[in-house]
Parts: C-alpha cells; structure tokens; sequence
C-alpha cells in the first residue's frame, strides 16, 4: 500500500499536465452541392445552396445558404440563410435546429426550424425539415450519389417544399408544394475539392401554388439546363 | 544515482543528438514540405547495444511542440515520449534529453507523437545489437523502413475524413462494376448484394481509409528504386519496419523465400515464408539468401492493392529486376462484418481451423443460408482444409451453400483446392485473408512461436475485455464505443497478469499498440506464445493478448492507424503500484526541457 501511495505520489505531476493526447481539432469545411447556372429560355438565373460549418463530433455549427439570382432582372428569386445547430442523435442521423431568414425580392419571412439530416439505408443523403413561420413549411430533400466510376458521379436529387397555410404574398397555397428534381454529372477534376457538372434541374408548382405563379406570368413548371461545381474544402 | 544502481552495466554509455526539422520530401511522384530527423528526408537509424545507457538530446527546430515515442522500447514512462502522458512534449527551439537503459535487442522504431508528424515524415529506425549471440547467422543486414507518403498533410487529412469519410476512397464499386457483377453472377444476385452493404450503409471496399499516396522505402518512392547491395550466396537480414500512418504491407521478394526470425525486436522460431503481411507499426526481420548473380525486386504491396513500395537488391548499383502488377483489390465480405458465420469470437488456442475460402475479387457471389450475400469465393483455388465446419457445410447438418442462379453448391472439385491452410486470424471468409502471390506460403500470426520465452508463463489474473468500435461515416474511432476524450483511463495493478480480449466490431483492421510493456499474442503455444508490440487485429475477429503489468507509471494504448487513433481509437494506461526504484521510478527531473 505504501508503495501504491509513492508511486502515485511520483504521478501526480503528470497527472496535473493538461495537454491531451489526442486534442481534437475543430472540424470546419465548405462544402457547395450546388454553384450553378441555371438555363432557360430568356430566364436564365444562378443558383448555390452551400453548408459552412464548424464544430466538433458532437456538436457543428453550420450556416447554411440557399439562393436563385435571376440574370435578367439581377435580383434575387429566393435567398434564404438559415444558422443552424447540428446534433448525432444516431448513428446515420443528425438532428438541426435554428433559425431561418428569408430576404429575396418582396417580402422577408423568418422562420424557426427543427429537422434531421443523415443517411438512410441505401446510401441516400436525407434532410428534412420544418420551418415555422407565419406560414410554415415541411421540406424533404432527398440525394443519391450514384458512381459511375469512381470519378464521375451522377447525382439525382428530389426536394419536396410543401407550406402548410395559404400566403398570397409568398405565392403558396396550402399543402400545394413545389418540386424540384434534379440530375447533376459531375467530375471530380481536383481531389474532391473541385467537381464541375453538368445537369438539368425541373421545377414544378401544384395546385394553389401553382395558380398563384401562373397569376404572376410564371410558368407552372421549368427545365432548366444547367453548368456549375460542386466544392469541399 | 538510480541509474548507476539499477544497471550494473552502466559502463556502456552513448550520447546521441537528433534534431527535428522541417525538410522537403521527394517521393519521386510529388515533392512537399515535411519533417525528418537531422535535416534528412532520409530515415535516421540509430544502433543501440543491449545493456547501453543511452542519452539522446532531441532539439526540436520547428516553429510547433514536438515529441519521439520510442516504439516497441522498455523503459521508464518518463522517457516514452506521449505529450500528455509521459510528458509535456518538447517546445519549439527547446532540447530535450532522454535517458534510458537499452534492456533488449532487436529491431524498433521512433516516431513523433504530437498530432501528424509521423505521417509528415518524423519517423527513424532503431538497431539494437544483442548482447548474446543470435540464434541466427547473417552477412550483411539492411534497414526496410517502408511509410506512406501522402500529397496532403495530416491535418488536411484528418479533416477531409470528418468532412467526406470516403474522401480518399477512390475504389468504390461503381455502376461498371455493377454491370460487370449482374453479367458475372447475374442481376438478381447483384442487386442483392449492393442492398445488403446498402442497409448497413457500408462499403466492401472500406480497405483503406487512405488511398493516394506514395509508398517508400528507406525514404525512396518506386521509381527512386532504394537498392541494397549483396553478394551471391550471402545471407542478408532485412530489418522490415511499417512505419506508415494508415497502410498495411504484402511483403515478397520474387524468386527468394523469407525466413522470418524476429517478430516486433523478438526473435521467433524461424519460419520460411513467400509473402507477409506488415501491419502498421510491426516489425519483421527476415533473411534472404539470393545465390544468382541478378537482381531482385522488394515488392510490398499495400493491402488495399492501391499502390506499392518497391526497392531492389543486387549485386551492383542500378540493377532493377522485374516489378510484378498490383493484384487485383480485395472486398471486404459479410464475414468480415462480424454477421456471415454466427459466433466466431474464439480465436484463442488456435481452434479455429477452418477460415477461409479464397477471396479473389470479382468472383462469384454466394447467397447465405440466411440470405446474406457472401463474396468471393474463388472456386479454382479454394482452400480445402477451409471447408466444411459450418462455412462450406457440404457433410450432413451444416447449411448448404445456394449459388447465385439458386442452385445448391454442388460438385465441387476438391482435386483442384489449394492446400493451403487457413489463417485463423482471419473471419472465417473474410475478404481480407491474404494469400501469397504464386500460391506459396503465406506468414499467418499463428506460425509465429517465441524463440525463448520472456516471461514464466502463467495464467492471466484478470480478463479485461475491449470492443474495437467506430462510426465510419462520421470517422469517429473508439474502444468500447467511447473515443479518448470521453473514456476514463484503464487501471491496471502492477504484478498482474491482464489478458486483453479484443473484440473486432468494424470492419477495418486495426494495429493495437500497448506502450511501456510487451503484448503476448494467443496464437494458442502456451508459453511460446510471441512477444510482440503490436497486435493486428483483424475485422470479425477476436483476439487475446496477454500483458505482464511490470511497468509502473502511465502508457498510451491505441490503433496505430494515426487517423483512427487520433479520431478516438486511444486510451490511457495507468499502472498503479510496483517497488521503488523500479525503473520507472528514475529521477528524471533533470531531464525537462531546457532552452535551446
Ligand atoms: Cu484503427
């Protein structure tokens, strides 16, 4: 016992040392899905939807930016950040809470959100959301990252954007969502850093939401073709 | 002093200065900024007599801490060389002067232990001459010191893995080899097996975490061509040290067989091989005797068949001998995610016999009994003494294998079965389970018996088991589900005798790595059992060691896969007790840095 009591005596200088062995380091990253040219007849628009985060394991900050920037009219259709905190709750799946400020041409709208982001069985990249507003919104995005080969990869993407009240001011009517579909080729030209791609991207309008935007000269759907990159650093 | 009692062979004494400093690597397919001992990108070799007293001044000229762990070396803690366990590490400018006693022999390593260093370059090798005569007789010897030379820093890894963790995975299957699979074994038993890796969201190519980088030798890249030099008839020792960050070696010399004698710095019952397989950290000496005056290809393949290391030795300078292909990549298989085969967890006492059916890739798919898509399995060379015991199952009451088109597994031609043995280190079926490359022998952890045991053998006084766990997807590595920064160190009583159980639950390898005492690997020999300080342990497997607790103070206990142990896959050691003026207890106060 007296023994034990020197040498733990001889480890208690070591003990008080502080510098972990293994400090882990804050995880920060850029990483764009989307940084495109959106092409249509006449309308054409750019369009990028990126996730800045920073954090660690258990716990990311992640900012998070989705916009359309018309050419023509050099404003923005839709520009909407949101601050959002990013938890595991499983293995696969992260759960998202924050804030949401929408501020395009027109109205601004903030929201609250809460949702999940992970990966489903099956290699699919999953989001989903609920944004509360004013009018309140469910989003599930949906992504598939399809090899084929190891460096040219074909990325279907689905995102189903449906309000859950009427608002004439944004253009939605009640559980009358908006579509977008998405086939994006890309080549991974720098490591995974640098990816350009080529695709198509289609929009469309149902029900309500899709009256409302034909009253405003829009078209209820668009197929858009498009050039962007995809980044990561 | 401490040391003068304690060593009565205090007489030899060696006083060694290295110094840390950045330096540029040429790998012959990339050139970076590194770091390297004496201003070399060539690996320091430091030779060492059994019974020395060494004092090595280690001055750190970079603009951050460094540190050298002595890998594989007994000696006090103080002097182990982990920031935050042994010791602060080493500030930038400062020295730092390590004294130890040399109380063995054989062939070790030194790397930095502070964040990336060692995958940028801050590695040695470490000769130490016995005191007795050794067991075997060679002319000439050469230092093999192999890494992992990556484009990218370590820190830039580490990152892009918690970003994308198959960032550097560029061997994925493809839709191409989707197709390739539907027209081989047809589509129903592709898309079977595609959604089985689907549900677990896991990859059959998760092999190596890391891809892309340049394998060395002794510092040189592949077309560098690092040549050591021999005379026909001479036997030449090739010290084989892995001193990668994340890459296991297949190691063979066409045209020469191997006679492996030391495992980790100890000597072994000499075992003739054609290839072996080099775990991250291991050490192998070998000794060749190549009697034609020609040269000869060092060939070492990375386990994951993404890149090689390749020197030469000849009887002249610029020589080269043929450089075989890289053999196709190997698929991870259902066996190795732990599921294929029910219970396999005893892998102690060499009982299990009946491992694997050969895993080529890109052969044919077999549906388990239970559904379950089994990879692989090649029939031209599959191991007979393999099958039957609840694998193959062909003799009455064992399931019955149901091929792709639904047939029942039927007719197979034993007469053409290799008789290769299996490695019971391996998943029964695993997709890992090497094999030599014309068919020769393969080195297997249960070949290796101590050449004269260490340590009276005995029963272990405690049972202490750890599951090796991680979460791919987030690149977080851990022992029982906990990574380092959550998990509470482990206590262990001097005098004891602990038996480690490790429990492979992901589907990687992994080299555990105890410091400060040595790990007696369970290849089932008693008291022949290896000494070893690295202890490889394969996916789907368990795997016993056993550890004398003769070393009071504080040691690290990780994966030396650096990015798994720095994500998690680490542990504290603490142990307590032991008598005064064990070595251990050596004043070292002395030995903190001073300004340099
Ligand atoms: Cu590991």
């Amino acid at each position: 016992m007296r023994r034990n009591i020197l040498v733990t005596a001889a480890l208690v200088p070591a003990l008080l040392w502080t510098v972990p062995a293994s400090a882990e380091p804050l995880i920060y990253g850029l990483q764009v899905e989307q940084a495109e040219r959106r092409f249509d007849d006449g309308s054409d628009l750019y369009a990028w939807d990126f996730d800045a985060l920073v954090g660690t394991d258990e716990l990311k900050v992640v900012w998070r930016s989705e916009a359309e920037y018309l050419t023509e009219g050099k404003q923005f259709e839709t520009l909407e950040n949101q601050l959002r905190l990013q938890k595991p709750i499983s293995t696969f799946f992260d759960a998202v809470v924050g804030v949401r400020l929408d501020t395009p041409r027109g109205e601004d709208r903030a929201y609250g959100v809460v949702g999940v982001k992970g990966l489903a069985p099956q290699w699919f990249e999953i989001d989903a959301d609920l944004y509360v507003g004013e009018t309140s919104f469910v989003r599930i995005e949906a992504e598939y990252e399809g090899l084929i080969t190891n460096r040219i990869i074909l990325t279907p993407s689905v995102e189903l954007d449906t309000p859950l009240g009427d608002d004439a001011e944004l253009g939605v009517g009640a559980f009358a969502p908006k579509l977008e579909l998405g086939a994006r080729l890309s080549y991974d030209l720098l490591d995974r850093a640098v990816s350009p791609y080529i695709g198509a991207h289609y929009e469309r309008r149902f029900g309500e939401t899709a009256d409302l935007a034909r009253a405003e000269g829009e078209a209820r759907d668009n197929l858009f073709f498009v050039v962007g990159t995809k980044m990561l650093f | 002093m401490a040391i003068a009692t304690s060593f009565a062979t205090g007489s030899l004494a060696g006083e060694y200065d290295i110094t840390v400093d950045r330096i540029t690597l040429e790998t012959g397919d990339f050139s970076k900024t590194g770091i390297g001992y004496n201003g070399s990108s060539t690996p320091t070799v430091l030779r060492f007599k059994e019974g020395e007293e060494v004092t090595i001044n280690v001055t750190n000229n970079l603009d951050e801490d460094t540190s050298i762990h002595w890998h594989g070396l007994i000696l006090p803690y103080q002097q182990d060389g982990v920031p935050g366990i042994s010791y602060e590490g080493i500030k930038s400018g400062e020295t730092f002067t390590y004294r130890f006693p040399i109380v063995q022999s054989g062939t070790y390593w030194f790397h930095s232990h502070s964040g990336f260093q060692e995958p940028d370059g801050a590695y040695g090798a470490i000769v130490i001459e016995p005191k007795e005569r050794e067991p075997f007789r060679f002319n000439r010897e050469y230092v093999v010191q192999l890494t992992d030379a990556h484009p990218h820093s370590g820190d830039r890894i580490m990152r892009n893995l918690k970003l994308m963790p198959d960032y550097y995975n560029r061997q994925q299957r493809t839709l191409l080899d989707f197709l390739d699979d539907s027209r081989d074994r047809g589509l129903a038993s592709a898309l079977d097996d595609r959604s089985a890796w689907g549900e677990m969201r896991m990859m059959p190519t998760d092999v190596e975490d890391l891809q892309g980088f340049t394998p060395l030798i002794n510092g040189m890249g592949p077309s560098q061509n690092w040549t050591g030099l021999f005379e026909p008839g001479e036997r030449i020792r090739l010290r084989f040290i892995n001193s990668s960050a994340m890459t296991y070696f297949d190691i063979r010399i066409p045209g020469l067989q191997m006679t492996v004698v030391q495992a980790d710095g100890n000597n072994v019952q000499p075992v003739t091989v054609d290839e072996l397989r080099i775990a991250v950290a291991e050490t192998y000496d070998v000794i060749v005797r190549p009697t034609e005056d020609r040269a000869y290809t060092v060939f070492a393949e990375s386990m994951g068949r993404t890149a090689f290391a390749r020197g030469t030795l000849a009887p002249r300078s610029g020589m080269e001998a043929e450089v075989p292909d890289l053999r196709e990549p190997p698929l991870l298989t259902m066996a190795d995610m732990g599921m294929a085969h029910g219970e396999h967890g005893s892998m102690d006492q060499g009982a299990m016999g009946q491992g694997a059916m050969d895993h080529g890739s890109n052969q044919p798919t077999h549906t388990m009994p239970d559904s379950r898509v089994m990879q692989g399995m090649n029939h031209g060379t599959m191991d007979h003494s393999a099958m039957g015991h609840g694998t193959m199952g062909q003799s009455s009451g064992q399931p019955t294998h149901i091929m792709s088109d639904g047939s029942v597994m039927q007719g197979m031609d034993h007469g053409t079965m290799a008789a290769a043995p299996a490695d019971p280190f391996y998943a029964p079926g695993s997709g890992l389970t090497p094999q030599a490359a014309d068919g020769g022998k393969f080195l297997s952890y249960a070949d290796l018996k101590a050449q004269k045991p260490l340590y009276e053998h005995r029963d272990a006084t405690r049972e202490i088991e750890l599951r090796l766990t991680g979460n791919m997807e987030r690149y977080i590595w851990s022992i029982n589900g906990v990574k380092f920064s959550d998990a509470e160190p482990i206590r262990l009583q001097y005098g004891e005798r602990v038996r480690f159980k490790f429990v492979n639950e992901t589907m990687m390898t992994h080299p555990m790595h105890l410091h400060g005492m040595w790990s007696i690997l369970d290849v089932g020999q008693g008291k022949w059992n290896p000494i070893k300080h690295v202890v490889s342990v394969a996916p789907g497997t368990t795997v016993f060691m056993e550890t004398e607790v003769d070393a009071p103070g504080q040691w690290a206990f990780h994966c030396h896969l650096s990015y798994h142990a720095d994500s998690g896959m680490f542990r504290k050691v603490v142990v307590e007790g032991g008598p005064v003026g064990k070595s251990a207890d050596l004043d070292t106060t002395s030995n903190h840095a001073t300004g340099g």
